[in-house]
């Protein structure tokens, strides 16, 4: 009953002919995900819901309806644990749903369950789970990648046709590309955040894994648009992005980005990246080499503010109104000091306390205020590129996934990785990764960023590039 | 005070503004519910849950900005102040930091002396209230009650310029007047809806650098304010004079012993770590949001008060009090607009008449049992000669009686009076006859008989009679002249 | 130069994480690793800059002044470790 899946259209299609039913999809789906347990890429699967779920999905219409898949465990679903991968919510039930949810619940999509995370959303590997690390189906002994690891692997492995993800500063993508998937991270503001358990509130943002980007492309259609709960949600109409997949290409200039092949990126991956931009190159688009001169200075912008606003978004986790709470306090502050030390990671420590370090009297101006210069300069290096050209492209990650704790000891090497994906959230523009070959049997990604609300034109490129190419077609071995 | 020091005290004036939901949540912000029952997923911070600005709430801190001239910034920045206490359940209050939605202003006090002092207002900020802790209901553990968590607050700022209790006081209840007026606070201080953070410092007089400063928090009535601020002025006095350094430190006030002493401080080293809110981007406030305002604030208390005394000729005294609330300064001009030219008059009776009522029944104004119209005519007859004023005040104590309108009680119990010439004179004449002798003698030059006669009159006329015509009519018939 | 034990202190507690002086040595090493990597912030050219707080330099959506929520207390007092008669409980606390 195992078997992984073919595209949403096509799953659309057998249901609509009654070839196949949502509870079918639901049992395969909840199969697989016993079958590939030992990726540990969910940290809860609920059969009982996911079944319930597809009974009701039988009355909805559009081409998600009866559709299987997993939700991120940063998302709040009613009823059901909501961890965020973190002791400190373990036993938490949230009592409403997030936007996302309410979304993809409301378009007749079937959530088998929870997906494995980094803490919080703070990682790049997914070994900062307080549930065990994720294993990448393209090699067990490797990383998913992070944070959205489990979303990732459970895409990759064929357990759902696709998973919710958040993107804080490459938390889609770098995943995506580790695991050889699409995943689409939307302009700041596109996706509401309402219910989605905030990490850094101004970096924040919800999407997609699939298979594909025409995948891609319906649950974008299904996530995006204004939510009056979030007060940063964007109010202007979405576009109609099914609509535009199949638009050519002729025309179409790429800013390839000089910086994004600086040193630390492998080799094998550039050239695999070159490759993909010489087939949209074939597909009419004209590459054209841009510049972003503060780059550089994307992962220590980041690495101050995302803290900072982590330190001060993770101090409800007070052991007061719900979460971990310390054993016989001796006193107020017992209770606090105790209750968080107990509940949260090493990774989240660390965090919290750099950016309390950095917002702190004396240290703020040098830091904080310092870093949030340098992303406007960051910002402005695109809307200058952007002036030329209508996508900027490169590696997503400079290197293939790596070994399972080969950088769990060094957080800056693990920081560094992120490199190339940072900068678009302290820009808050749209993203994608779509695969782009593979190195050593190991997935590589291409990372296309576009200018604000034009995720149109991303799903539009990378879907011409999978209609002539078959790395996000492949599967990893033993999961076909 | 010694003579030898200034006392320098600034106010942090924290005003509830007056919204049917939270600053940042949908839920209700009605006061004395049961613990909890209104704190919403928003205001108990879970995961997840994000803050969304109420408007009313905003519109109300432009209608304050535009009362004291203040500048209403176009763009203004929610930032969050870091600290954790059981009280604030995200760990940060939700304030404006560094761009207030209100930036300077000023505010013309009257302060009890008969002076008019100007009071600089350096910013007026949107805040969210913090929870309650309420420490004795439990053995060993503090309760908390996050209804307030989230209540809308202006916080209004002032610079340190006031120099004594009386003109801190003065100034607050100026405040209060203003907020109350511009509909924006309901001012209940008992439910802490108005209450004060009290900055006090002490100079050597003459000198200009401020001295260090306490604060002394929520003190939440006028006299506390004035009993507080009398003795931390003293106590800083006292300290500097026997060699002590001023701490800077917040202080609490205990109401019963009329002292101030030091609070345990919430966070060991006040860091707050103020950053501008990731999840609130900039508040933009358009000329077209402040005109709106603009065009729908009432006349301003000090403004209504100057044209009571220059265009209305009432005495600065009546003024004042007429404009100590809108509603009564309303109640007023609203007689007024029934009885043109009698200001006084109506200014007499609803600071003397109805204000008692009002007090005795203890009822707010909005609420008279007599309206302005229904007074209004009863003015009219006391003016017309109708009824007398003694009269006037038998009539009222009906009408607040539930009896009916002025003309109705005047007929039904037949208090109209008597002006009609020639009743008058036929119970003139039944006098006269009746006393003879009395009216010979008054005739014959003894005034002092002429009150007897008037006294008789009245008494045969239940007091109907109308006392000039009276007058004029008895020297008549009795033949004196006239006066 | 190492984060000193003092300061490291003093930002476990801003950030209410219990830490055993056992762990100082190791937590200043690791923070003062990351702090250096900021280094290279102070090599930007940010001359007139104005800070950016929020990508695409959005302003605030507003909501009407309505009630909209109900009463969901037993619900979410459910959530808390401890509570009790409809309040949350924590350790008493001294003003």
């Amino acid at each position: 009953m195992s078997a992984p899946f073919a595209s949403i259209d096509a799953l659309a299609a057998d249901l609509a002919a009654r070839r196949v039913s949502a509870r079918d999809l639901a049992e395969r789906a909840l199969a697989n995900a016993r079958r590939h347990a030992h990726l540990n890429a969910f940290i809860g699967v609920d059969p009982e819901r996911a079944l319930a779920a597809a009974e009701r999905a039988g009355n909805a219409r559009g081409p998600l309806a009866g559709i299987p898949f997993a939700h991120k465990d940063i998302f709040c679903t009613k009823g059901q644990r909501t961890t965020c991968a973190s002791h400190v919510l373990e036993n938490f039930i949230a009592p409403y749903d997030a936007h996302v949810a309410e979304r993809l619940d409301a378009a007749g999509a079937v959530s088998i369950g929870k997906t494995n995370m980094d803490e919080f959303a703070m990682g790049s590997s997914n070994e900062n789970s307080a549930f065990g690390a994720v294993k990448n189906p393209w090699d067990e002994a490797r990383v998913p990648g992070g944070s959205s690891g489990g979303s990732a692997a459970a895409v990759a492995a064929g357990i759902v046709p696709f998973a919710t993800g958040t993107d804080t500063g490459g938390s889609i993508r770098q995943p995506a590309a580790f695991c050889g998937v699409t995943g689409l991270k939307p302009t700041y503001g596109r996706v509401s955040r309402y219910g989605m358990i905030a990490y850094a509130s101004s970096l924040d943002c919800g999407g997609v894994l699939a298979r594909s980007a025409a995948d891609c492309a319906h649950v974008f259609a299904a996530i995006a648009g204004h939510d009056p709960r979030d007060a940063t949600s964007a109010a202007r109409a979405v576009d109609d992005v099914a609509a535009s997949l199949d638009a050519p290409l002729a025309g179409l200039r790429i800013g390839v980005a000089r910086e994004y092949f600086g040193a630390g990126v492998d080799d094998g991956v550039a050239a695999c990246v070159r490759e993909a931009l010489a087939e949209l190159e074939k597909l009419g688009a004209t590459l054209v080499d841009v510049s972003l001169p503060n780059a550089h200075h994307a992962i220590a912008a980041y690495y101050v503010i995302a803290p900072a606003e982590a330190s001060s978004n993770l101090a409800r986790y007070d052991g007061v109104r719900y979460g971990h709470r310390a054993a016989q306090p001796k006193s107020l502050d017992d209770l606090y000091s105790r209750s968080r030390a107990e509940s949260f990671g090493a990774e989240v420590k660390r965090r919290i306390l750099v950016g309390t370090y950095v917002l702190s009297a004396g240290y703020y101006d040098a830091y904080y205020l310092r870093a949030q210069k340098v992303r406007r300069l960051i910002a402005g290096d695109f809307a200058q590129a952007f002036g030329d050209v209508d996508l900027i492209a490169g590696p997503t990650a400079p290197t293939t996934a790596f070994r399972l704790g080969e950088k769990s000891n060094d957080a800056i090497a693990m920081y560094a990785a992120d490199v190339n994906t940072v900068a678009v959230n302290l820009a808050g523009l749209p993203a994608i990764s779509t695969p782009a070959g593979f190195v050593g049997g190991l997935p590589v990604g291409l990372q296309l960023v576009a200018p604000a609300f034009a995720e149109a034109r991303l799903l539009n490129v990378s879907h011409r590039l999978q209609q002539v190419t078959d790395w996000h077609a492949r599967r990893p071995e033993g999961y076909a | 005070m010694s003579r030898a020091w200034e006392a320098v005290i600034g106010l942090e004036i924290h005003a509830q503004l007056s919204t049917a939901s939270k600053l940042f949540s949908g839920a209700p912000t009605a006061y004395g519910a049961e613990p909890n029952t209104q704190a919403s997923a928003v205001d108990v911070a879970l995961p997840g849950t994000l803050p969304v600005p109420n408007r009313a709430a905003i519109a109300k801190a432009i209608r304050f900005g535009l009362a004291i001239d203040g500048q209403i910034a176009s763009t203004s920045v929610f930032a969050r102040k870091n600290y954790f206490y059981p009280d604030l359940p995200k760990g940060y209050q939700i304030s404006q930091y560094e761009l207030p939605i209100v930036g300077r202003g000023t505010l013309a006090v009257r302060v009890d002396d008969g002076r008019t002092i100007a009071v600089a207002i350096e910013r007026a900020h949107l805040e969210e209230d913090a929870g309650k802790s309420v420490h004795d209901a439990f053995h060993a553990e503090t309760g908390i009650d996050l209804n307030r968590a989230g209540v809308p607050l202006l916080e209004i700022v002032s610079a340190p310029v006031m120099h004594s209790a009386a003109e801190a006081v003065a100034y607050m209840r100026t405040v209060h007047t203003l907020v109350r007026w511009l509909g924006i606070c309901d001012g209940n201080m008992q439910e802490g809806s108005f209450r004060c953070d009290c900055n006090v410092s002490v100079r050597p007089a003459g000198t200009t650098t401020l001295g260090t400063r306490t604060e002394i928090k929520n003190v939440n009535s006028f006299r506390f304010v004035e009993k507080a601020i009398e003795y931390e002025i003293e106590r800083q006095i006292r300290a500097i004079e026997n060699g002590e350094t001023i701490v800077q430190e917040t202080r609490l006030y205990d109401p019963t012993r009329h002292q101030t002493r030091t609070m345990r401080t919430k966070e060991s080293a006040d860091d707050y770590r103020y950053f501008p809110d990731p999840d609130l981007p900039p508040l933009v406030v358009t000329s077209a949001d402040i005109e709106r305002e603009r065009a729908s604030m009432p006349e301003l208390p000090g403004a209504r008060r100057a044209r009571y005394v220059a265009a209305l000729a009432l005495p600065e005294a009546d003024a004042d009090q007429l404009c100590a609330d809108k509603a009564t300064a309303d109640y007023f001009e609203a007689v007024l607009s029934a009885l043109p030219g009698e200001a006084k008059l109506a200014a007499n009776w609803v600071l003397g008449e109805l204000a008692a009522a009002l007090n005795e029944a203890q009822t707010p104004i909005e609420a008279a049992r007599v309206d302005a119209a229904a007074l209004a005519t009863l003015l009219a007859r006391l003016r017309e000669g109708v009824i007398s004023g003694k009269i006037a005040k038998e009539v009222f104590a009906a009408m607040w009686n539930g009896e009916g309108g002025a003309d109705a009680i005047i007929e039904a119990r037949g208090l109209r009076q008597i002006s009609d010439t020639g009743a008058l004179a036929a119970v003139i004449d039944e006098v006269l006859r009746e006393f003879p002798q009395q009216r010979d003698a008054c005739r014959g030059g003894q005034e002092k008989l002429f009150p007897f006669f008037v006294g008789q009159v009245m008494k045969r006329t239940r007091g109907q009679a109308n006392p000039q015509q009276l007058n004029a009519l008895l020297r008549e018939k009795i033949g004196l002249e006239t006066a | 130069m190492n984060l000193d034990h003092a300061t490291v202190r003093h930002i476990a507690r801003l950030a209410r994480l219990a830490l055993p002086d056992g762990e100082l040595d190791a937590v200043s090493a690791d923070l003062t690793q990351v702090l250096h990597l900021f280094d290279e912030l102070q090599t930007a050219n940010v001359e007139g800059l104005n800070p950016l707080a929020h990508p695409l330099d959005v302003t605030v959506t507003l909501r009407d002044d309505a009630v909209t929520e109900t009463d969901r207390s037993e619900t979410l007092l459910a959530l808390a470790p401890e509570s009790q008669g409809g309040y949350y409980l924590v350790p008493k606390v001294i003003e």
